[in-house]
C-alpha cells in the first residue's frame, strides 16, 4: 500500500509538467482562436471582444492557472463549436475509448502470450520461426493501412462485420451489436502491440528457461506444468508485464488512431474533430486526459511488477 | 566383487553426447561404475572431463541437442533410461537427490525458501501443504539454519552463499533419497565456510545410510569424504579404488600426475604443486588409443593404437591402463 501511496505522489508533478505542455503547445500552434471562430471577415474589435471574454488576453501563466483551477474540479469550460459544457463532451468518449482500448489489450495479451508461450517451449521448430516471421511483419504493418484492408475485406466485400460506428442505428444496441461492431477496429488495434508482446513473451521465456534454477527445480522432480509455472513464467513476468504495460500506452495511442478510420465515437475522433474545429476546451480536456490514462496504465504496471518481484517491494 | 544387495546405482557403459549428432562430442563415453548403500564415492578429474556431465546423465538432465546415447543405470531393479518422463520424474528428488555447484543462481529469487523445499514434498509425497511447509522448517533446522520457523519466509537473496548451499542440501535430502548426487558444493563457497558444508554433507549422509556420489577438484575433500575414488579423464574412467589404495598405490600415469600435483599426504593437499602437461584431447576429433598418451611420461607405441578398458587389479583397485595392464599380464577381456 505504502508503494503505491508513494507512487501516486509522485505522479503529481509528472501530471502538472503534462498539463503546462499542453497548455503550451496549443498556445503556439500556428492559427488564432478568435479568428478560427468568428471567420475571416470578422472585424478586429470583434475578435478583442471574444478574446477578453474566453480570457485569451491575460498573460499566459494566469491563463494557465485559471485554466487549471478550472480543470481540478472538471470545469474544462465549454465547448467553443458546440456550447456543450466540456466534461460532458468527454466523459462518454472516455468511456467509449477505454472499452476500445481494454478490448484491444485483452486481444494483444490473448493472442502474444498464447503464440509466445507455444513459440518458447518449441524454441527454433518451424512453429517457432514462422509465428516469429508472421509477428515480425504484423509488428510492421502500419495500423492505419491494416484497418482500411479489414474493412474492404470484412466489412465491404464479405458483409460480416459493420463498417464503422459503435452501433446500429436499427439495432437493439445491445451488448452482441457492440461486440460485432468492436471486432474489426480492436483486431486493427492489438495487432501490432500483440506482435511485439509474442516477441517479447518468447524471449523472456527462452532466456528463463535457461537460468540454472531451472535445473535445479527439474532435478527437485517437479510435474512439468508446475516446474513452468512457477520456476519459468512466474520469473519471466515481470519483464512479460512491463513490456505489456508499454503496450498499454501504444494501444491506447492506436485506439485513437482507429477510431478515426472506424468513427468510433471515442476521445481519438473527438480529438480530431476539434482540433479541425479548433475547438481549444476540448482539445485542452482531451489531451490532459489522454496524458493522464498514460501514467495511470505506468503505475498499474509497476503496481503490478512490485507484486510479483519480492525485491522491487522492498526497495 | 561387491554381492548386489550393497550397491544402491549400478551405471554401466554410459555415453552422452552434448551438441548436435554430427557437430557435437561424446562427453561422457562408456563410463560404468557403481554406488554402495552408505558410501559416499567421489568423482574427480580435471575440468572437462566429464564429471557434471555424468552426474547430470543419472538424472537424465541433459539438455536437447545433447542426450544420452547409450548405457544402462540400474537403479533397483529399474532402468532409469528406459523409464518415461513422467516416471523419470518420480526418480528426481525422491530417489536421488542432487546438489549443484552455484547456490547463488540455484535457487528461484522469486519463492520463498519454504515453498522452495515445501514443493519438493508435495510433488512425491501424499502430503497437505500445511504438513510440507511443517516439514521445510524441520528440514532448514536439520541442515543448521538458525530461525527456520521466520526464515522459511524469506526470499533466497537475505541469505549468504552458505546458507543457501544447506536449503539447497535441505532440499535435495527432503524426501530422504537413497542416493544424493553433489556436483562440487562447495566450489563456490569461502574456505571458511566450504569445511562446515562438507561436514554437513558427511553427517547427513551417514545419518541417512544414503550412498553418495561427491564430484570435487579438491584431493583434501576427496581424503578426508570418500570411501572409494573415481578418476575420470577425457569422458572415461581410468581409475577406481578405494581412497587408501589411490592415495598409497595410485597406477594409472594420469592419477599419479593428479597425485604429484599436491603436496605430500600430511600437508594441505588443495594447492597444486606441477600442473599436468599439455591439454586434454578435443573430444569433437575421432579417438584412436588411450586418451592420455599424449600427455603420458610412460606413453609406449601401442599406447597410440589400442583403446584401453578398465580392468581390475585387485578387488579394491580397477584401472584403464595398458602399460600397467600389460606388465601384471593382464589379458582385455574377450568382448570389449
Ligand atoms: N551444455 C553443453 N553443451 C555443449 N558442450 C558442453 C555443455 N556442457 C558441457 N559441455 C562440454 O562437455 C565437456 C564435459 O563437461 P563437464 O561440465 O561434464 O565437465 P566437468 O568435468 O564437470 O568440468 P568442471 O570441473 O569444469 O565442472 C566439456 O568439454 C564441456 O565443454
Ligand atoms: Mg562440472
Amino acid at each position: 500500500m505504502a508503494f503505491i501511496a508513494r507512487r501516486l505522489v509522485g505522479v503529481v508533478p509528472v501530471i502538472l509538467g503534462v498539463s503546462i505542455v499542453i497548455f503550451l503547445l496549443i498556445q503556439l500552434a500556428p492559427g488564432d482562436t478568435a479568428t478560427a471562430l468568428l471567420g475571416p471577415q470578422a472585424t478586429e474589435a470583434s475578435k478583442e471582444e471574444l478574446r477578453r471574454a474566453l480570457g485569451l488576453d491575460k498573460a499566459l501563466p494566469i491563463q494557465y492557472g485559471v485554466w487549471l483551477g478550472h480543470a481540478l474540479t472538471g470545469d474544462f469550460g465549454r465547448s467553443i463549436a458546440t456550447q456543450i459544457p466540456v466534461f460532458d463532451l468527454v466523459l462518454p468518449r472516455l468511456v467509449n475509448t477505454l472499452i476500445l482500448t481494454f478490448a484491444s489489450l485483452l486481444l494483444a495479451v490473448i493472442i502474444g502470450y498464447a503464440i509466445g508461450l507455444f513459440a518458447a517451449l518449441r524454441s527454433n521448430s518451424i512453429f517457432d520461426r514462422l509465428a516469429m516471421s508472421v509477428a515480425l511483419l504484423a509488428g510492421s504493418a502500419p495500423p492505419f493501412w491494416l484497418g482500411l484492408v479489414l474493412v474492404l475485406l470484412f466489412a465491404i466485400h464479405l458483409r460480416w462485420l459493420p463498417v464503422s460506428g459503435m452501433q446500429d442505428l436499427a439495432g437493439d444496441g445491445g451488448f452482441v451489436d457492440l461486440l460485432l461492431h468492436l471486432i474489426l477496429p480492436a483486431i486493427t488495434t492489438a495487432l501490432g502491440p500483440a506482435a511485439i508482446i509474442t516477441r517479447i513473451v518468447r524471449s523472456s521465456l527462452v532466456e528463463a528457461l535457461q537460468r540454472p534454477h531451472v535445473r535445479v527445480a527439474r532435478a527437485k522432480g517437479l510435474p512439468r506444468a508446475e516446474l513452468l509455472q512457477r520456476h519459468v513464467i512466474l520469473n519471466a513476468l515481470p519483464s512479460i508485464v512491463t513490456i505489456t504495460g508499454l503496450q498499454l500506452g501504444y494501444l491506447l495511442g492506436g485506439a485513437l488512431l482507429t477510431e478515426v478510420v472506424f468513427a468510433w465515437p471515442g476521445l481519438g475522433s473527438l480529438l480530431y474533430d476539434s482540433i479541425n474545429a479548433r475547438d481549444l476546451p476540448v482539445i485542452q480536456a482531451t489531451t490532459l486526459l489522454i496524458a493522464l490514462a498514460f501514467v495511470l496504465a505506468n503505475i498499474i504496471v509497476d503496481v503490478i511488477n512490485a507484486g510479483l518481484d519480492p525485491r522491487l517491494r522492498e526497495a | 566383487m561387491t554381492p548386489d544387495a550393497e550397491i544402491a546405482l549400478a551405471v554401466s557403459d554410459l555415453r552422452t553426447r552434448f551438441g548436435g549428432d554430427r557437430s557435437g562430442a561424446t562427453v561422457v563415453d562408456g563410463v560404468s561404475f557403481s554406488l554402495k548403500r552408505g558410501r559416499t564415492t567421489a568423482l574427480v578429474g580435471e575440468s572437462g572431463s566429464g564429471k557434471s556431465a555424468t552426474a547430470l546423465s543419472l538424472l537424465r538432465l541433459i539438455d536437447a541437442p545433447g542426450r544420452i546415447i547409450g548405457g544402462e543405470i540400474r537403479l533397483g531393479g529399474e532402468n532409469l533410461l528406459s523409464l518415461d518422463e513422467t516416471e523419470m520424474e518420480a526418480v528426481r528428488g525422491a530417489k536421488i537427490g542432487m546438489i549443484f555447484q552455484d547456490p547463488l543462481t540455484s535457487l528461484n529469487p522469486a519463492l520463498t525458501i519454504g515453498k522452495q523445499i515445501a514443493e519438493v514434498l508435495l510433488a512425491h509425497k501424499d502430503v497437505s501443504r500445511a504438513e510440507a511447509e511443517a516439514r521445510a522448517v524441520e528440514l532448514l533446522t536439520h541442515v543448521g539454519v538458525a530461525n527456520a520457523a521466520l526464515r522459511v519466509n524469506d526470499y533466497p537473496h537475505h541469505f549468504s552463499g552458505g546458507m543457501r548451499q544447506r536449503v539447497l542440501i535441505a532440499m535435495a535430502i527432503s524426501c530422504s533419497p537413497q542416493i544424493i548426487i553433489a556436483d562440487e558444493p562447495t566450489t563456490a563457497l569461502d574456505v571458511t565456510i566450504q569445511a562446515k558444508i562438507l561436514r554437513l554433507l558427511h553427517d547427513l549422509q551417514q545419518e541417512m545410510r544414503a550412498s553418495l556420489l561427491l564430484i570435487t577438484h579438491d584431493l583434501g575433500v576427496v581424503a578426508a569424504m570418500a570411501d572409494e575414488v573415481l578418476v575420470m579423464y577425457a569422458g572415461r574412467i581410468v581409475e577406481r579404488a578405494d581412497v587408501d589404495t589411490l592415495f598409497h598405490a595410485p597406477q594409472h600415469p594420469y592419477t599419479k600426475a593428479l597425485l604429484a600435483c599436491v603436496t605430500d599426504i600430511g600437508g594441505d593437499r588443495s594447492v597444486p604443486l606441477e600442473p599436468i602437461l599439455g591439454t586434454a584431447p578435443d573430444l569433437k576429433q575421432q579417438q584412436v588409443g588411450c586418451r592420455f598418451a599424449p600427455r603420458c611420461p610412460a606413453v609406449q607405441d601401442f599406447c597410440r593404437r589400442e583403446d584401453p578398458c578398465l580392468m581390475a587389479l585387485s578387488d579394491r583397485q580397477e584401472v584403464a591402463c595398458l602399460v600397467v595392464q600389460r606388465e601384471r599380464n593382464l589379458m582385455a577381456p574377450a568382448d570389449a
